[in-house]
């Protein structure tokens, strides 16, 4: 599988730390200090499907491929514009595509996830050009009333047009179940049958936990790759790691002893944007023509299951 | 006991650059500087060096507080 063209959406509105401090006891140098962001995009009159579709728009232009190309349109996504029908719908109907789409949700994983389900469609025959999109709108069920976990999050969406050839060498999973440590949870209906049914609750997240988990697997996981293909840590030109915190990005660079150069990061811009960040900051390099014929690069993501995804592609 | 404490003032050393007679077992990791990500970057570090999975919890103020719950672990 290769990866044809990429593309990024973020929504007009920027939100700079010192902008929270309205309705939160927080501050920038509380947030910047911690955490490397400096400012996120949030939705405000735009939606998660508009998006979509522009960074979907995008990746096609980018890959010269037009819409009727795409046989399959895989979307990652923690929470899609509706329950039913799946995100990966509303971009069809944007687009005009009458392929099958589906939604796939990894948490902060989910593109690597998605490029990955694409790569089996491909392998099968049943797809040659895939759309995979990672929309994400966190702005939705972060807790706007904890200073801990909500200047974390913006909303973005990013893409990437997949199909035959080589290039992506290799993807790899690890997983270790720990539900509490990272959830959100969706409205509990209106049943007359359901016992004690459960608030709606916003995202929560055990901050301390999930840096233990991130810097030591995504750490083992990169090495791991790297082993397996009998490369060093610096063989790769980039490292396009999930972009939760910067704090993590320094650790496991530290830990794997390559220059910064090789760690591009846009978190200080963005936030943390959950499975959009992979193909927002891909974009981001491949516009800056980094991206050159010959360059390696390794994908990691970590998030929520607790899960991570590792991906080793040649450009 | 003494092992455990020595090895996180060492940590702290490391990671902050700052003297270690300034750290006592009554010092807040408030006023050493050292952030909830610090601990858990040092926590990391603990836990490889005694062998042990610790899960964090809200609270730990003092260095007093982080000896207790790895000894806690330790103890089984």
């Amino acid at each position: 599988m290769k990866i044809l063209g990429t593309g990024s959406a973020l929504p007009a509105k920027v939100v700079k730390n010192d902008d929270l401090t309205a309705f939160l006891d927080t501050n920038d140098e509380w947030i910047s200090t911690r955490t490397g962001i400096r400012e996120r995009r949030l939705l405000t009159t735009e939606t998660l499907q508009e998006l979509a579709e522009r960074a979907a728009r995008a990746a096609m232009e980018s890959a010269g491929v037009s819409p009727e190309e795409i046989d399959f349109v895989l979307v990652s996504t923690v929470q899609a514009e509706t329950l039913s029908p799946a995100l990966a719908c509303d971009i069809q109907s944007a687009l005009g595509l009458k392929c099958m789409g589906m939604d796939i949700n990894a948490g902060c994983t989910g593109f690597i996830a998605a490029l990955s389900v694409a790569e089996g469609l491909i392998a099968s025959g049943r797809a040659k050009k895939l759309l995979v999109v990672s929309a994400e709108a966190l702005s939705r069920f972060a807790d706007w009333t904890d200073r801990s976990t909500c200047v974390l999050f913006g909303d973005a969406a990013g893409a990437a047009v997949v199909g035959e050839g080589a290039g992506v060498k290799d993807i790899r999973f690890a997983s270790e179940p720990r539900r509490d440590v990272l959830c959100a949870s969706t409205p509990p209906g209106n049943s007359p049958f359901a016992v004690d049914p459960k608030p709606a609750q916003y995202l929560k997240m055990q901050g301390q936990e999930v840096y233990k988990f991130a810097v030591s697997h995504s750490f083992k996981d990169i090495r791991e790759m790297l082993a397996c293909h009998d490369l060093q840590p610096e063989d790769v030109d980039f490292y396009v790691l999930h972009q939760a915190n910067m704090r993590i990005l320094e650790a496991v660079r530290t830990r794997l002893k390559v220059d910064a150069a090789r760690f591009p990061h846009n978190i200080e811009r963005t936030g943390n944007t959950s499975s959009a960040t992979v193909p927002v900051l891909l974009d981001e390099l491949y516009r800056a023509g980094k991206l050159k014929p010959g360059c390696r690069v390794i994908l990691n993501a970590f998030g929520a299951g607790l899960c991570t995804g590792t991906a080793l592609i040649d450009f | 006991m003494n092992n455990v404490f020595e090895k996180i003032v060492e940590t702290i050393v490391d990671a902050k650059g700052i003297d270690a007679a300034s750290v006592k077992p009554e010092s807040t990791f408030k006023d050493l500087n050292v952030d909830s990500l610090d601990i858990a970057e040092m926590v990391m570090t603990l836990e490889d060096e005694f062998g042990i999975t610790i899960e964090l919890e809200e609270g730990i103020a003092t260095v007093q507080d982080l000896v207790n719950l790895i000894n806690e672990r330790i103890a089984g």
